[in-house]
């Protein structure tokens, strides 16, 4: 703390850090939006589906398949109807909205199972909605399960059977399991971009700006003394993500956790770097409000893959969706928390976010003003 | 060497539209309190934020404490001390840290400068905790001067600081800007209350960009040109409109509470034909007296020209 330059920093960090504790709205705004978020998109998205309409086609019609069609109908989750219908029936009833899953059980199944240990279900699911497709199928996946461990427990016959099972209309299930990686990236670029925007805005309305430029204080002290505590809080919110995606919702984070803040920390940066640019051309803190919200939320939720798969968009979307930062976090996170990979999988994605970063960060070193006008 | 030093400076906005500071020149010199007199939107702030080195001058040159407002403006940012216009604290930090936070800013401890700013601080010390929003205007204007001296600047730009406070408070800030003077500080005043230009070493009256007269405020009122007189009357409205129709009149306006009335160059200036027309038109309690000019009745006086030149 020797170095005059530390001193004005610590200074001014400390600043910076009075104003976001002691204003309720930067602080809800902060805390409030990012658990309401996970919440919200935890709960209303994931909740358990009851009477699920199925159909089992049971082309076995013997002891084994019998007993499994007896405990998917007692669940509650299912209204099972039976049928022997075509695949092209099936796919008929999934899309008059009649039937939700399929379950085929092959001719021979109990006798597959009883000879060879072994045997297969088909399960095709309608993934329109992949929300409800997961669920349900893990609902199957589970009654199964239960079945093969009774088999174990009661007759020691250590049974396998493996559900094949089939995604109609939306194979890759984009959606809802996937929504962390999706509100990591939104809840990062909302507080870094927009608040370290509006920050900075706010010095430029009420005035300060102007005695803040009026002194030695160089300009890079003031776009780091700015940035420093909304990297700060964005860390614990990631945090707090995390461990309520662990903790409420069940979500494992098969990956590095190490790897995850590392590559988070670079996106954070790059967030920051947005903000920086946003108040650069921003006179009010509501123009700067509406400019993160148009400029980044929007492209955040529309072309990261979260909501929508890119794949499906129109060509020049999916042009604009390489520049877009959150894109390739949402990537790498995808990558690192649900599918366990390590940097090896992901070093592309890092490597053209950093390079978004840099060249934000060049343009912001450029365009910073050094006068009022 | 002059602490400021202002050579033909321009100031347009709107890509050269609005011209805000017409080719202002002016010497503030060591350790003196200038004064830039005149009315909202006369160019005063224009001319601040030049100097302070906020705004690149379109035309002209400019010097603070010897340095080039626009090549040195690091060097000035250094030792100068800029109280903008309105409030520019930080409203939700409390007075002291405020003063903490500036004085770090500034590469300086409150305690190394306490002795430049004692003698305000102590008025404000009692509300140290408070925030610096839930002040009141006196108080505020306080704390910012606190804030601008704390680094013990050699030259310091005080932005229309009485605007909004009140009477006793802005006898009492002006009292500490004479303080001020004694310790050689150099101070660029702006103010649009002409009760206060007396009190500058000099004054620039300035309107529509143009600086009109720059002298010492007694030099400035003797510049009136003719007499003043002031005109009483029990109907103090229907006064007004009878100067006004009055045929030898050159000018009336209302002045506290009488009319301060000048008359053309070539018309008499004998008082009792006036009396003689105003009791025609029936006023009662006439009082008529001659005065003398006060800066306002100049300045006044010399924007009614500009404008009827215009």
């Amino acid at each position: 703390m020797n170095s005059p330059v530390l001193k004005q920093l610590y200074a001014f960090v400390r600043k910076e850090f009075y104003h976001v504790f002691r204003d309720r709205k930067t602080l809800l705004m902060l805390f409030g939006v990012p658990i309401a978020q996970v919440l919200l998109f935890g709960f209303v998205l994931s909740n358990e589906i009851k009477n699920s309409k199925i159909v089992v086609c049971d082309y076995a019609k013997d002891y084994g398949s019998q007993e499994i069609i007896r405990k998917i109908e007692a669940s509650k989750y299912f209204k099972v109807q039976k049928a022997t219908l075509t695949h092209d029936q099936i796919e008929t009833a999934m899309k008059a909205g009649d039937i939700k899953m399929a379950v085929i059980f092959p001719d021979h199944f109990y006798n597959d199972l009883s000879h060879l240990n072994k045997a297969q279900i088909q399960v095709i699911a309608d993934a329109s909605d992949p929300n409800t497709a997961t669920t349900i199928t893990s609902y199957l996946t589970n009654i199964i399960n239960d079945y093969q461990a009774e088999a174990l427990a009661q007759n020691n016959q250590s049974y396998t059977i493996v559900p094949q099972v089939k995604m109609l209309y939306n194979p890759e299930l984009l959606g809802a399991p996937n929504f962390v990686p999706g509100v990591m990236a939104l809840v990062l670029m909302l507080i870094c971009a927009m608040m370290t925007a509006v920050a900075i805005v706010k010095e430029k309305e009420l005035g300060t700006m102007e005695i803040l430029l009026v002194s030695p204080l160089k300009p890079y002290l003031v776009i780091i003394a700015k940035t420093i505590p909304y990297l700060l809080v964005s860390l614990l919110n990631l945090t707090a993500i995390l461990l309520m995606s662990v903790y409420l919702l069940d979500l494992e984070i098969k990956g590095s956790v190490v790897l995850l803040f590392a590559e988070s920390t670079l996106f954070i940066i790059s967030c920051l770097a947005l903000g920086l640019l946003i108040s650069v051309g921003s006179t009010s803190q509501m123009s700067a409000m509406m400019t993160s919200q148009m400029s980044l939320m929007l492209p955040t939720m529309m072309l990261t893959g979260f909501m929508f798969p890119i794949e499906n968009m129109p060509f020049w979307m999916q042009g604009i969706s390489y520049i877009v930062p959150s894109r390739y976090y949402y990537t790498i996170v995808k990558a690192v928390m649900l599918q366990g990979l390590g940097f090896s999988a992901i070093w592309r994605e890092t490597l053209v976010l950093g390079f978004i970063t840099l060249i934000l960060i060049v343009i912001n070193v450029r365009s910073f003003k050094i006068r009022l006008a | 060497m002059s602490a400021i030093t202002l050579d033909n400076i321009t100031k347009t906005y709107n890509k050269g539209k609005v011209l805000a500071v017409d080719k202002a020149t002016f010497d503030v010199a060591e350790g003196e309190t200038f004064g830039l007199i005149g009315p909202d939107g006369a160019g005063k702030t224009s001319i601040f934020r030049v100097l302070t080195t906020l705004l690149l001058p379109d035309g002209g040159s400019a010097t603070v404490a010897g340095f080039d407002v626009v090549k040195d403006y690091e060097k000035i940012r250094n030792c100068i001390g800029y109280m903008p216009g309105r409030f520019s604290l930080y409203q939700d930090l409390t007075v002291e840290e405020n003063l903490n936070f500036f004085a770090t800013i500034f590469n300086t401890t409150v305690k190394e400068n306490y002795k430049l700013i004692e003698e305000i601080y102590v008025q404000i010390e009692p509300f140290k905790t408070r925030r610096a929003g839930k002040l009141s205007g006196g108080m505020k204007q306080k704390l910012a001067l606190c804030c601008a001296l704390i680094h013990k600047p050699r030259v310091l730009f005080l932005d229309e600081p009485t605007t909004g406070v009140d009477a006793v408070s802005r006898v009492e800030f002006w009292d500490m800007l004479k303080r001020l003077k004694h310790q050689g500080i150099s101070i660029l005043v702006s103010t649009p209350y002409m009760d206060e230009a007396a009190l500058c070493d000099r004054i620039a009256l300035i309107e529509g960009g143009k600086l009109l007269s720059i002298a010492s405020p007694a030099d400035t009122i003797k510049k009136y040109p003719g007499k003043l007189f002031a005109v009483k009357a029990a109907n103090m409205h229907q006064l007004l409109k009878d100067l006004r129709s009055y045929e030898g009149t050159h000018s009336c306006f209302t002045f506290g509470d009488a009319m301060h009335v000048s008359f053309k160059q070539d018309a008499n200036t004998d008082v009792s034909k006036l009396t003689g027309y105003l009791t025609a038109k029936g006023h009662k309690e006439l009082e008529i007296a001659e005065i003398p000019a006060g800066i306002e009745d100049y300045f006044i006086r010399i924007t009614e020209k500009e404008i009827a030149e215009k």
